[in-house]
């Protein structure tokens, strides 16, 4: 089962407008940027972004979000150096957020990839962003009912994978991007090294190829924190 | 009180170097980003502390030299750092089950305000703007021992311990411990308890500094730091 696709573009191909897409990353750690720019170059719109952050300067979601593609937000941190391209949208009521408690978003997006629709935690219970959700009392304690996340689409970055689609990453890059992997119908893989099928040690493999449908190579991939040092702005300039 | 607040309230740097005495050997420990992140210059030698940050390592050490970064290697203010020998690497889902898990003997945080019940707003104003909260709501809920460093009053000189808090709350009777500009404050049962101030403030003048009532349960130590600390 051959899951490898000659290009970026033709990776990302069928995500239409008003599709979910989850993107993967811890700011610019682990964020498939080489995939992101090639949404952007397919340009559907209307779209409900998944990440942990709102994006930083004009590469990568920031990008996708100063071209007027995303409608939705859903992330923990929507502040960075440079976040004037979702706080403008935000600040004019163009984009909507959903702001999620870090570790209820991994775990709503685990939960997602493992068939749990619900579940409880004890994080933000007593807050403004426990408002409207069921609560519980387990043992004494107070508990706040969260759903799962899916989405259409997930776009990840990991550094090995092989034509199975079977993965590993790269130090922290790993973060969001193996859970995103599980929650998503299509989930699509840039790797910065394809290696052949058996030569990812089974003990070693992070993400089973099961929970991937698209692997593109990107042999040299950019990082964002590299990018916004050089004042890159995607697509208008190209560094 | 003999001299103004300004000139004896302890710098950010000291209030870190008290927190840090408290670390102990063997500990699993979060700092929050900015100012409890300063705690780790503080560690006392001889004692072996881990640090987790949420974005998926564990045992991560000091920056490193500028020029020297990998930018798939930082913490959760997205800081370059290190790695010290035995450090992993794990997922965000593992990541904070070892936060709420109750995995973590320590997490330290910033305040904006904290109650005498132990809640803690530290994520939002309540003022317009783009709110964002991060891993606040998650790291006040499992780790074994909660605390915040914090200066005693805001720069308007108000009270940031308090009966209630104003601001938006974080976590619900989450914190164990303050460590302030002035003082060294439990958190118990019936409320603030006393347990170290600077010998250049008065108890009655602290008590005013303050927004609820001091409690004292047995001595009230000196808040000492190094001379050389500035």
């Amino acid at each position: 089962m051959d899951k490898t696709v000659g290009s970026l573009a033709e990776a990302v191909c069928d995500i239409a407008d008003g599709s979910t897409v989850m993107i993967g990353g811890f700011g610019g750690s682990g964020a498939p940027i080489e995939l992101v720019h090639a949404l952007i170059d397919a340009g559907p719109r209307n779209l409900t972004v998944i990440n942990n952050n709102a994006g930083n300067g004009h590469v990568g979601l920031a990008a996708m979000i100063e071209q007027n593609m995303v409608s939705k937000l859903v992330c923990s941190f929507p502040r960075s150096a440079d976040p004037k391209a979702f706080t403008e949208r935000y600040l004019d009521g163009e984009i909507e957020l959903e702001l999620v408690p870090q570790g209820t978003l991994a775990e709503r997006i685990r939960a997602g990839g493992a068939g749990i629709p619900a579940f409880y935690t004890p994080t933000a219970a007593g807050t403004d962003l426990a408002r409207g959700k069921p609560l519980a009392e387990f043992d004494g304690k107070h508990y706040v009912q969260e759903r799962w996340l899916k989405a259409d689409f997930a776009l990840i970055k990991a550094e090995k994978g092989d034509a199975v689609g079977n993965l590993t990453y790269r130090m922290a890059a790993r973060n969001f991007n193996p859970l995103m992997a599980m929650a998503a119908e299509v989930t699509i893989a840039q790797v910065s090294d394809l290696v052949s099928v058996g030569d990812i040690e089974p003990e070693l493999v992070v993400t089973p190829g099961i929970f991937v449908n698209r692997i593109v190579t990107c042999s040299a991939p950019q990082q964002e924190e590299y990018l916004n040092r050089k004042g890159a702005v995607y697509p208008k300039v190209e560094l | 009180m003999k001299q103004t607040l300004d000139a004896i309230k302890l710098s950010n740097a000291q209030i870190a170097w008290r927190a840090a005495q408290d670390l102990s050997d063997g500990s699993y420990v979060n700092l929050g980003i900015g100012f409890p992140e300063l705690i780790a210059t503080f560690q006392p030698q001889g004692r072996e502390v881990t640090y987790h940050t949420e974005n998926g390592i564990l045992g991560f050490g000091s920056p490193p030299d500028e020029g020297d970064e990998d930018w798939d290697l930082i913490n959760a203010g997205k800081k370059a750092v290190t790695l010290n020998k035995g450090a992993a690497f794990f997922h965000h889902a593992d990541s904070f089950a070892m936060v709420r898990g109750g995995h973590l003997d320590l997490a330290v945080l910033g305040a904006y305000q904290v109650s005498e019940q132990g809640d803690l707003a530290n994520w939002s104003t309540g003022k317009a703007g783009v709110p964002a909260v991060g891993g606040a709501m998650d790291l006040v809920h499992g780790a074994k021992k909660v605390v915040v460093v914090t200066d005693h009053v805001t720069r308007k000189g108000d009270p940031k311990l308090l009966s209630e808090c104003s601001m938006p709350l974080t976590g619900v009777s989450c914190i164990n411990r303050v460590y302030t500009s002035l003082a060294v404050v439990d958190i118990a049962e019936h409320g603030f308890v006393l347990r170290e101030k600077l010998t250049e403030i008065s108890f009655d003048e602290l008590q005013a500094l303050t927004g609820a009532v001091l409690h004292i349960d047995g001595e009230i130590a000196a808040l000492k730091v190094p001379d050389s600390l500035t």
